[in-house]
């Protein structure tokens, strides 16, 4: 038998029709994420066409993106501030009531970030297709999942025929030798990555993360690696289940119970790259080399470590255009630059052990004079989590603000922006021009190095907290 | 979905590599939901200060972009967010090709789905349109190639059952819905 790549396998599990010359193949999607930004004008061609939702029970949704993260918003009888926003959300209410599908709804103690509830819920699980409207469905393949982005035509296509016409991807290997050190996270990880293959590098591309570095991580962690495989391009990420996976997975509401969790343990073991099958790609990384990083310029391949400095390149327009929005000098030192606000949350990394380390270096310290710290945990579960366990209290005692879970400041689409000309050390995924807000200058970094920025206001290298 | 067989037309050019969808349509503009309107909204910070007059330097102010179909810009446009309102966009303000010698995933995929061709040309092609804006171009979807003003042709890749529905005016659901009894086969034999 020919060896195959973990994507291999997941590809043909889902071939309802090969693919030909004249056809895409035809793919089956086991797990349909849909939210109220990229959903709307979907459920309208429903409606237009006369069609229903072919498996309800394959659909989960929720809403995350313009929901606001004030409490009293929520649950205190107060208006959303924001009208537009609000729609949206009475939108999602109806087109799930009107087609039957369930929703998790704004008040709803399971809701949260799409990309954080879908593992948390044991509803991602290794083996399935996964698709959301929205790129970071990436997120999934951290579970031995092949999960991807689609845009709203497609979300309605999922919606009508649970399918979707596909062809076939590339495949890259990333290689990752040696182990992190200490206060290096997997965010700085991901950062170095794409600092190495370039925000185009992946496209086209599947990425199967893999080696000694890769399979020490968490499940937390290698959610947030598999999260940017789209900001290198990617189609998606994923890395091999393994003990870790079921681990995670074991005993969550839509895991199953009991033979058939023995049963479907035993089948996701069978979910690995074979010795000697190839990828049409492989990039190879130590470890052990990298160090915190952060990013200078306006996109997430404009990065470097914490203790460098903004690169030189004279003559490129592009570049300098970057530095200009940035308000940044080629050669500048990155660390000691101050900074205004600092955000902790997003698909990224707002899940608890994220909080734990954001709430190591906040311990005992205040958020410096001048700086607005925003701590937006990724779903309620989270929330309750970190606050029985009284991180939220040390977030409140250094003087960040503690939200509602949703995906706030990492696009502002609920109106918490951060205002033109400002920094922001940023946990999300994007630095591009105007995503926290018009003119807001965005710095991604890992929840240490943005806690590090707020306690000290200024870029800070967070092992001088974290030994 | 009109047909789309050849589309003629000067060009735009916005040479920054990396476009990203969030340039092309900012997230504040993403809590509408309908598809129509959402030219006003393109590159909304690049075209506009933030008290909202124009930046009467940006590329679409420009009285010869007026009426151009073609935008031709720099390398991986429509990299980040798989909002599909950055083809809306682009649609809405009349643009009906984007051409780079690179095109994000997802981005490329939406434009597929709404009747905006996405063109990859190589760098030789793609350095002399950067270097003549205002370019009047053919794009013969019939034969998948670029005409150019200086009697070049050359073709570009695009996906076989794209192209077709995008030449017939069809979108794929049809034939999606079509293999409803493969579906519900592939349903039975994995339940």
């Amino acid at each position: 038998m020919t060896a195959k790549t973990l994507f291999q396998k997941l590809w043909e599990r889902h071939e309802v029709v090969p693919e030909t010359a004249d056809t895409p193949a035809v793919i089956y999607i086991d797990l349909h994420l849909v939210h109220e930004v990229t959903s709307p004008q979907a459920f309208s061609v429903l409606r237009e066409r006369g069609l229903k939702v072919r498996r309800p029970d394959r659909t989960l949704v929720t809403m995350d993106h313009s929901t606001p993260t004030d409490t009293a918003q929520i649950f205190g009888g107060v208006p959303i501030a924001l009208e537009s926003a609000a729609n949206q959300i009475r939108q999602l209410e109806k087109n799930c009531a009107e087609f039957g599908l369930d929703l998790i709804g704004l008040k709803d103690d399971r809701r949260g970030i799409v990309h954080i509830i879908g593992p948390e819920l044991g509803a991602t699980q290794p083996g399935k297709t996964i698709v959301c409207g929205d790129s970071h469905t990436s997120t999934h393949g951290a579970f031995g999942a092949l999960a991807f982005g689609i845009g709203t035509t497609e979300v309605g296509y999922v919606l009508a025929a649970q399918c979707l016409l596909q062809r076939k991807p590339k495949t890259l290997a990333v290689e990752v030798a040696g182990r992190l050190g200490p206060g290096v996270t997997a965010k700085d990880l991901v950062l170095a990555i794409i600092g190495r293959i370039g925000v185009n590098g992946g496209t086209g591309h599947v990425i199967e993360y893999c080696g000694p570095a890769i399979e020490a991580l968490s499940m937390d962690e290698r959610m947030t690696l598999c999260n940017m495989s789209i900001e290198a391009g990617a189609r998606a990420g994923m890395v091999a289940p393994d003990d870790t996976t079921f681990a995670y997975l074991e005993g969550r509401p839509q895991t199953p119970h009991g033979e058939a969790w023995a049963r479907a343990v035993a089948d996701w073991r069978t979910l690995r790259t074979d010795p000697g099958a190839t990828f049409d790609r492989t990039v190879q990384l130590d470890a052990g080399a990298i160090e915190p990083m952060i990013t200078y310029g306006t996109n997430p391949g404009m990065v470097a470590p914490i203790s460098g400095r903004v690169p030189e390149r004279p003559g490129d327009a592009v570049f300098s255009r970057a530095l200009a929005y940035m308000g940044l000098k080629p050669g500048e030192p990155l660390r000691d630059k101050p900074v205004q606000v600092v955000f902790i949350g997003s698909c990224t990394n707002a899940r608890l052990s994220d909080l734990e380390l954001a709430a190591q270096v906040f311990r005992g310290r205040k958020v410096a004079p001048g700086v607005r710290a925003l701590v937006v945990p990724g779903s309620q579960q989270v929330k309750r989590e970190a606050e029985a366990r009284g991180l939220a209290k040390i977030f409140v005692d250094a003087g960040a603000e503690w939200r509602e879970s949703g995906c706030s400041m990492c696009l502002g689409m609920n109106g918490d922006t951060v205002a033109a000309g400002l920094y922001c050390v940023s946990t999300s995924n994007r630095n591009f021009e105007g995503r926290q807000g018009a003119g807001a200058r965005t710095l991604l970094a890992s929840p240490a190095t943005a806690a590090a920025a707020a306690v000290r206001g200024r870029v800070t290298d967070p092992r001088e907290f974290i030994h | 979905m009109d047909p789309i067989t050849v589309i003629r037309s000067k060009t735009v050019v916005m040479p920054s590599t990396n476009i990203d969808t969030d340039q092309i349509i900012p997230a504040r503009f993403l809590t509408t939901t309908t598809r129509e309107g959402l030219g006003s909204a393109l590159f909304a910070d690049l075209r506009n200060h933030p008290d909202g007059s124009p930046r009467p330097d940006f590329v679409l102010h420009r009285p010869e972009a007026h009426g151009c179909q073609i935008l031709v810009a720099g390398r991986n446009i429509g990299c980040g967010s798989s909002r599909e309102h950055a083809p809306w966009a682009l649609l809405d303000h009349g643009f009906r090709a984007v051409v780079s010698t690179e095109i994000a995933d997802i981005f490329r995929n939406n434009s597929l789905k709404n009747g905006l061709l996405p063109v990859v040309v190589d760098e030789a092609i793609h350095e002399w349109l950067l270097a003549n804006p205002g370019a009047e171009i053919e794009i013969d979807l019939t034969i998948s190639a670029v005409k150019l003003p200086d009697g070049r042709t050359v073709t570009f890749p695009i996906e076989a059952f794209a192209r077709y529905c995008l030449l017939h005016g069809v979108d794929e659901l049809g034939y999606l819905l079509s293999q409803s009894d493969a579906i519900a086969a592939y349903e039975a034999r994995r339940a």
